[in-house]
């Protein structure tokens, strides 16, 4: 896709310019013009009085690098951790499954280090097969060998899809992957879906600051990467005598600049995990200041809950980071979210909104947060909440 | 030792909202700032300067204005900054983006080269990791604090999901840093003044010797197929009347989802 200004339509009134938030339009020649650094925001669309800023879908004439058709099959790269495959690699498998059958094709595994017990859990969870390599190398982090190791199964095997998590490890190396094999990656992927018509995947995500959503393409190049941030997919069937075959792969002159010294595991600072909470109350922007959160508190342990926060509070220091939910903090599904001053930008939305009810308290009701929310109070959040928690007091006796 | 930084300057996202009736940005008056993850990255390559020594240049992909962006990091205190530039860079994805850099920082030489975690406009945390593969560096990702730092080796703090790891690495190796490893410091008058009158390099797509297929639209293997507003939830129900019969509808919504 591309917007263009249709010069013969432009009358150079100018008025384009000022709608431009990367400021990519200019003005040559008394016309107005969008130049390389449109991000295809559309903010433009809708400003000129003659109608002449469109957009255009364009036809790709980049010549196909490789032959795609030699690229077949599904990948999930199944992170492991102390040994163990993360609930991620689960989750993805379950999504693969979904693409595999599609695509009427395979869905396997990667795994470096972890333990064949692990590797067969995959294939009950649903993998045709796992590409296993044991080799110590793998048992710590280090981008160098994962990314080395799987750009060498990738010339190898040739997939035409690897999903991964969107997690601390999958967003470090999978990126010197796509470098390597010179093909895209799409990064925390909300939703993926096959063209019926080519088979390319589709993958759909939040865009410019989360404001709104892309359906991105890989088309030319592969394989094509997604990867997906924990709890956005649904596990599939476990099926205890699913068959499948694992390949034990060596490890191929893997070398490491970087080594790990030692690890430490930080204990959450909530009560309850936060992507385990049935209850979830939340705080955002809208609640001016730090003290704020001792409400949210006071509310959420009388609901049984845990306490979140948007970007926004936790930017403004209200509240750590480790309570932040959102495309760059956590996902959480509870049975019921309660927004609190929260606006509701995307990046927030995608963190939360598979949760089974939202309810929303806003003094803005054009605020994007209500529409997601199944339940909403349009009015002052700390009279709200005041008397919300005095209600709950009452009740409780 | 010689650090670069690379920076983005971004439209401050945290106010634009979407017209859901026409899918397009409400903008008003958005200003463009220094990516706030970057301007950790500066603070981060000038308090290695001050204790190993060296020189800091801070470099930027993008349109022209984008130099206001530099003169602010040169305010803060930076040696030098490079200006990206060329029409060739139009619709440039996080390969094609990296590529580009790769060539520039090549063509500059560096020890260390230093990047935010990821920008607030795309968030996809790959420019920084993409670039070190092709310039066959080792990386370390969400960088919180730096232990260490000699000659040769480099010992750092990086962020993991369930807590962090300590980790060494080699040098020359590219770091992308969180905002939780230091607070930036502000620009100084002195720094104002120099920023104000420095020269910023600018580099073209030749100068870089980047191949023309290699950058760009042509040289972007994603392209944006569609761009559309999130879902609305069609079922939703505002609670109405006295902020006092709203909490009370709300408790018996609770009530009926088994809550309370």
């Amino acid at each position: 896709m591309l917007i263009i200004i249709e010069q013969d339509k432009c009358i150079g009134c100018a008025v384009c310019i000022e709608s431009c938030p990367y400021s990519a339009i200019v003005m040559t020649d008394e016309k107005a013009s969008i130049n390389e650094y449109c991000q295809l925001c559309r903010a433009c669309l809708n400003v000129c009085p003659e109608g002449a800023i469109v957009e255009r879908t364009e036809t790709s004439d980049i010549q196909v690098s490789h032959d795609l058709s030699t690229y077949k099959g599904i990948w999930v790269f199944a992170e492991q951790r102390d040994g163990y495959v993360s609930a991620v690699s689960y989750e993805l498998i379950g999504e693969g499954r979904r693409l595999a059958g599609e695509l009427k094709t395979n869905l396997s595994a990667v795994l470096f280090g972890s333990s064949e017990k692990e590797a067969e859990e995959l294939i009950r969870w649903g993998a045709d097969q796992v590409y296993w390599c044991d080799d110590p190398i793998f048992e710590k982090f280090n981008d160098e060998p994962y990314s080395q190791q799987f750009v060498s199964l990738i010339n190898e095997f040739k997939p035409a899809i690897i999903l991964c998590g969107a997690t601390a490890i999958g967003r470090s190396f999978m990126p010197r992957v796509a470098a390597r094999v010179r093909t895209g990656l799409t990064a925390d992927c909300t939703a993926l879906q096959i063209d019926k018509e080519t088979g390319n995947l589709i993958q759909i995500r939040p865009a410019f600051g989360g404001n709104i959503m892309a359906s991105i393409l890989c088309p030319n190049h592969r394989p094509q990467i997604a990867t997906v941030r924990p709890r956005v997919m649904k596990r599939g069937d476990y099926k205890e005598d699913r068959k499948g075959e694992i390949i034990k792969i060596r490890a191929v002159n893997l070398n490491s600049n970087t080594e790990v010294l030692n690890s430490h595991k930080e204990p959450s600072y909530c009560k309850v995990n936060l992507q385990e909470a049935e209850v979830i109350v939340s705080g955002g922007r809208g609640l001016g200041n730090a003290k704020g959160f001792e409400l949210i508190e006071e509310l959420a342990s009388l609901l049984n809950g845990s306490v979140g926060a948007s970007r926004a509070a936790v930017d403004e220091g209200w509240i750590a980071y480790s309570h932040q939910v959102g495309q760059t903090g956590k996902t959480v599904c509870p049975k019921i979210y309660i927004a609190c001053g929260i606006s509701g930008a995307v990046q927030h939305l995608v963190g939360m909104s598979s949760s089974d009810i939202i309810i929303a308290i806003n003094k803005n009701p054009e605020a994007p947060i209500f529409n997601v929310a199944n339940y909403g109070i349009v009015g002052d959040l700390y009279e709200v909440i005041g008397l919300l928690i005095k209600r709950l007091k009452e009740t409780k006796g | 030792m010689r650090f670069i930084v690379c920076i983005k300057q971004v439209p401050d996202t945290a106010e634009v909202r979407i017209n859901p009736e026409t899918n397009t940005l409400i903008r008003d008056g958005v200003p463009s700032i220094i990516n706030p993850y970057d301007m950790h990255a500066i603070e981060a390559g000038l308090a290695l300067r001050e204790k190993v020594g060296g020189k800091v240049t801070v470099l930027t992909m993008g349109p022209p204005q984008a130099e206001t962006a530099l003169r602010e990091a040169l305010s803060m205190g930076v040696d030098e900054a490079v200006l990206l530039t060329d029409r060739a860079f139009a619709g440039s994805d996080t390969w094609a983006t990296s590529y580009t850099l790769f060539k520039a920082v090549t063509k500059l030489g560096f020890d260390l080269i230093i990047c935010g975690k990821q920008a607030i406009d795309g968030d996809t945390a790959q420019v920084g990791p993409e670039m070190a593969e092709f310039l066959k560096i080792p990386h370390i990702a969400y960088v919180k604090a730096i232990e260490h730092i000699d000659e040769k080796n480099i010992i750092v703090q990086r962020m993991m999901d369930e807590g962090y790891d300590v980790v060494k690495s080699t040098i020359p190796v590219l770091l992308t840093v969180v905002k939780e490893l230091n607070i930036p410091r502000l620009p100084s008058l002195k720094g104002k003044m120099f920023a104000k009158k420095a020269e910023i390099k600018k580099m073209t797509r030749e100068m870089i010797s980047a191949e023309e297929e290699n950058v760009g639209l042509k040289g972007s293997p994603t392209t944006v197929q569609n761009i559309f507003a999130p879902e609305i939830k069609k079922d939703r129900k505002l609670f109405t009347g006295t902020t006092d019969e709203q909490v009370n509808q709300l408790i018996e919504t609770l009530r009926g989802l088994k809550c309370l």
